[in-house]
């Protein structure tokens, strides 16, 4: 009964404030014609709450208490106050402004930074560049701390890396590309996303069950693509510096050159180091890596906008060098007496892409990507060796069209695919090769009012996997104008890649159970699997401001998940789940709100990931099985350019299962929680400075590394790592820009 | 006898020789309208048109462009459905009673009620 009260409470407030809202149009007559104006602004007087209009001159705004009275401006027009007593509609004419005097009143419009797809049947959600700002840090897997559509996870006490998962399900099954080219992959997967400097990012969009299957077969829980700012659009001078008392420094600066109206070229060029030697917890052993790296990107763009014609062309080196364990540890000579090691990675990336718009019938279109890259990391971890090398070759043409008309779009293509591998791995050498040929299509449909509907059927010839389809379907469907049904399905197929997806296997002297490891694709069967989904998404308007509730349910079924298995201490073991089908549950609800300058985002997410081992159905290990997120931000108004931005993320999770182990006499770890924020000063449009903690309330897993002060034993362990083992940390940076 | 044969012969050739065979005829026209859901209501008639391949609605400029099979039909189709939505164009006035069924904020025309 209270619930049902609560409930007519909470649905009077959200039609009260409906009803609240008064809506108008702003025009101009010139010569007896009417004009809309669009970006004139609405506010109510002597109050920093307002609007501006839209294309059609439209306006909605919120009314407040005790004030009646509206102002309009318009540069080039005089500015008028008009009183509203109970009207709900006004059409009000501005005149020309007689004096030549322009009264500038700037009022900047906020768009949020994570945007969510309302339109599109998938379920995507944008996260703009100014997003990435409230977190000042620093490359891709640290980009999504400040909202909850990916959960970041420490990999491991040893290496400082962080593992990003979504819908409960690790990176690996997540297709991550820089600009539809696939990118942490293979070889890169564990450290790869590090290997992209934040500044870098133009924005990210995260797609959240299925992707498209013009994007490949790979995908299986969602994908992320990152797109790295144009040349184009670019600023023609970008310096950032950043440094934390764990001792990392950063440095990023972008320079664009124009080289004439069609061709433009920016470089940028990325360098961090740690050389402090950091360990809070006393254990001997280096709680962050001592490391460097160099990044540079050399990204070309032409367009010729009249032939409709753009073309990018790509080149990347990185030069990735980490030293982690023992404090002490110098050289591979101390091996002998201390635990320690290196990983030296080279990579270099090229690509070309070439996009060709019909500019006489601008729904016809043609993309072609041809893209190769090279990686190769030789490491050590103690007594462990490890080397993975891969080669790329990626080629991807795409047609788009119509059937009939707009409403029904087409896109049709053709993919080849080739990865050499060469591994070095507990003293054995496994060379593997992958090469793919397929072609896919996708059609779309949109009724323009309540429906759409995307279908896509790819067909690859694989030379490992076989021949096979692959289905994909997204639809949304509009309830009426704030309520929208998403839903999606697929399959998805992925060869495991065992030791460079699972390289905290080597942070341990666990024994290798597997005896097939050298043959062919490590001896287990390529994974498949199939990925539900259905979201609901409802508009609300309240307290003057505008905020969506969200529900999401995704549900993931294995056939031959691989399981890494670490349930005997001492042991591992890898094969493919006979006694079952291992099953991923995802359960999210979502509150986001803004109102003027300031926003919220709460989420609860709830996972049951459960795979059956050799003994028998458990949960994932060190899953939280709940968490919950909030972030608050606010900007104050901005002054002459100058103003503050503040942030602040409070991010909990819930109860963790961990495998048996000699320093835990319990099965379930206890929630834990961190709390991040940051404080921004922008001194004007050139010019930034910001300051930020990390792990403000200080928790810290006792004992990361299990055996830490005899790493020579068998049951030496770092990879039972459940919370952060760094405790708080701070950090400045500033930006400053050359602006067009 | 003769003579008959010979116009049916031509019939085709003035048929077609009328406007050049064009599966992707392209057209820019003015069609009166104000805002975001008259753009909706436009677009959407012209999709009714079989033919029409194409459609897209400039707020700020009043033009429509329109790509469209002109053997499956025509651009005075394609304006006669426009102005039956309640939209004037340079060839087709609405009706009053179409033109008072759009939306208040989509009332584009001067005189005020």
């Amino acid at each position: 009964m209270i619930k049902r009260i609560a409930f007519l409470a909470l649905f009077f407030l959200l039609n009260y404030s409906y009803s609240q809202t008064i809506s108008g149009k702003v025009l101009f007559k010139d010569n007896g014609v009417d004009f809309p104006i669009e970006g004139a602004n609405i506010f109510w007087l002597n109050t920093n709450q307002g609007t501006i209009t839209k294309a059609a001159g439209e306006f909605n705004i919120q009314k407040i208490r005790d004030v009646k009275s509206l102002v309009i401006s318009y540069i080039g027009f005089k500015t008028d106050t008009i009183d509203i007593d109970d009207k709900k509609f006004i059409t009000h004419y501005l005149t020309f402004s007689d004096d030549n005097e322009l009264d500038e009143v700037t009022v900047s419009k906020k768009r949020n930074t994570i945007q969510r797809t309302y339109l599109m049947p998938q379920n995507v959600v944008k996260i703009s560049e100014e997003e990435l700002l409230k977190a000042a840090c620093c490359n891709l897997s640290e980009s999504f701390e400040t909202n909850p559509s990916v959960d970041v996870n420490h990999n491991d006490a040893i290496t400082g890396t962080k593992q990003i998962e979504m819908l409960g399900l690790k990176s690996p099954y997540i297709l991550i590309t820089e600009e539809n080219i696939p990118m942490v992959r293979g070889a890169s997967q564990t450290y790869g996303l590090g290997f992209t400097p934040g500044t870098w990012i133009e924005s990210i969009q995260v797609t959240k069950g299925m992707g498209s299957v013009t994007n490949g077969y790979e995908s299986i829980v969602g994908q992320i693509n990152t797109e790295i700012k144009k040349p184009y659009s670019d600023m023609p001078f970008f310096f950032n510096l950043f440094n934390s008392i764990d001792g990392r420094v950063e440095a990023n600066a972008h320079l664009k050159s124009t080289i004439s109206d069609k061709i433009q070229t920016t470089s940028f060029i990325h360098y961090n180091n740690r050389e402090k030697a950091n360990d809070k917890n006393g254990d001997k052993f280096l709680d962050k890596p001592i490391q460097d790296q160099l990044n540079l990107l050399s990204k070309w763009q032409y367009t010729d906008a009249a032939n409709g014609i753009v073309s990018f062309l790509n080149i990347r080196y990185l030069d990735d060098n980490k030293k982690v364990g023992s404090i002490d540890f110098n050289e591979k000579s101390d091996l002998s007496r201390l635990w320690g090691g290196e990983i030296f990675t080279n990579r270099f990336d090229s690509s070309f892409k070439l996009g060709y718009v019909n500019p006489k019938i601008p729904y016809q279109s043609l993309g072609f990507q041809l893209a190769y890259n090279f990686h190769d990391q030789e490491s050590y971890y103690g007594l462990n060796d490890y080397n993975i090398s891969q080669k790329s070759l990626f080629i991807n043409l795409i047609y788009n069209s119509i059937i009939s008309n707009t409403k029904n779009k087409i896109k049709a293509g053709l993919n080849f695919s080739s990865d050499s591998y060469d591994e070095f791995v507990f003293k054995s050498n496994i060379e593997r090769t992958d090469r793919s040929f397929g072609g896919f299509f996708e059609y779309s449909f949109d009724n323009l009012n309540d429906f759409n509907l995307v279908f896509g059927l790819r067909y690859d010839n694989h030379n490992n996997l076989g021949s096979f389809f692959t289905p994909r379907l997204h639809f949304r469907y509009l309830l009426n104008d704030n309520f929208s049904i998403k839903g999606s399905a697929g399959t998805g197929r992925k060869i495991a890649n065992i030791f460079a997806e699972n390289q905290v296997i080597f942070l341990s002297n666990r024994k290798n159970l597997n005896k097939t490891f050298t043959e062919k694709l490590y001896g287990v069967n390529p994974e498949k699997a199939t990925n539900l989904g259905f979201s609901l998404d409802h508009k609300v308007f309240l307290l003057g401001g505008q905020g969506n509730i969200i529900f999401d349910y995704y549900n993931t079924t294995f056939d031959n998940r691989v399981i890494i298995d670490f349930e005997t201490p001492g042991e591992f073991n890898f094969y493919n789940s006979k006694l079952g089908k291992s099953k991923s549950n995802s359960f999210q609800a979502e509150f986001l709100f803004s109102k003027n300058n300031w926003n919220i985002t709460a989420a609860y997410k709830k996972y049951d990931v459960k795979s059956y081992y050799n003994s028998g159905l458990k949960e994932k290990p060190l899953q939280p099985r709940n968490i919950l997120f909030f972030n608050y931000g606010i900007e104050s108004n901005k002054i002459n350019d100058k103003n503050w931005k503040f942030d602040i993320t409070y991010n909990r999770l819930g109860k963790q299962r961990l495998v048996r182990n000699p320093r835990d006499n319990f099965e379930l770890v206890d929630p834990h929680f961190s709390i991040n924020s940051q404080i921004t000063r922008v001194f004007s449009s050139k010019f930034e400075v910001y300051l930020g903690g990390e792990n403000i309330n200080n928790f810290k897993q006792e004992d990361p590394i299990i055996m830490a002060n005899n790493p020579f034993d068998p049951m030496f362990d770092a990879s039972i790592v459940h919370g952060p083992i760094f405790g708080s940390t701070y950090y400045m940076g500033l930006r400053f820009k050359i602006l067009n | 006898m003769k003579k008959l044969l010979f116009i049916l012969l031509f019939i085709p050739t003035i048929v077609f020789s009328q406007e050049p065979k064009n599966k992707s005829a392209k057209a820019d026209f003015e069609v009166k309208g104000l805002c975001d859901m008259c753009k909706t209501r436009i677009e959407k008639s012209t999709y009714t048109v079989k033919g029409l391949k194409y459609s897209n609605w400039d707020i700020p400029t009043n033009r429509l462009t329109v790509i469209y099979n002109n053997q499956k039909t025509s651009l005075d189709d394609i304006k006669k459905v426009i102005a039956d939505a309640g939209h004037d164009n340079d060839k087709f006035t609405a009706t009053d009673e179409a033109y008072n069924n759009l939306h208040f904020c989509c009332k584009y025309r001067d005189d005020k009620d």
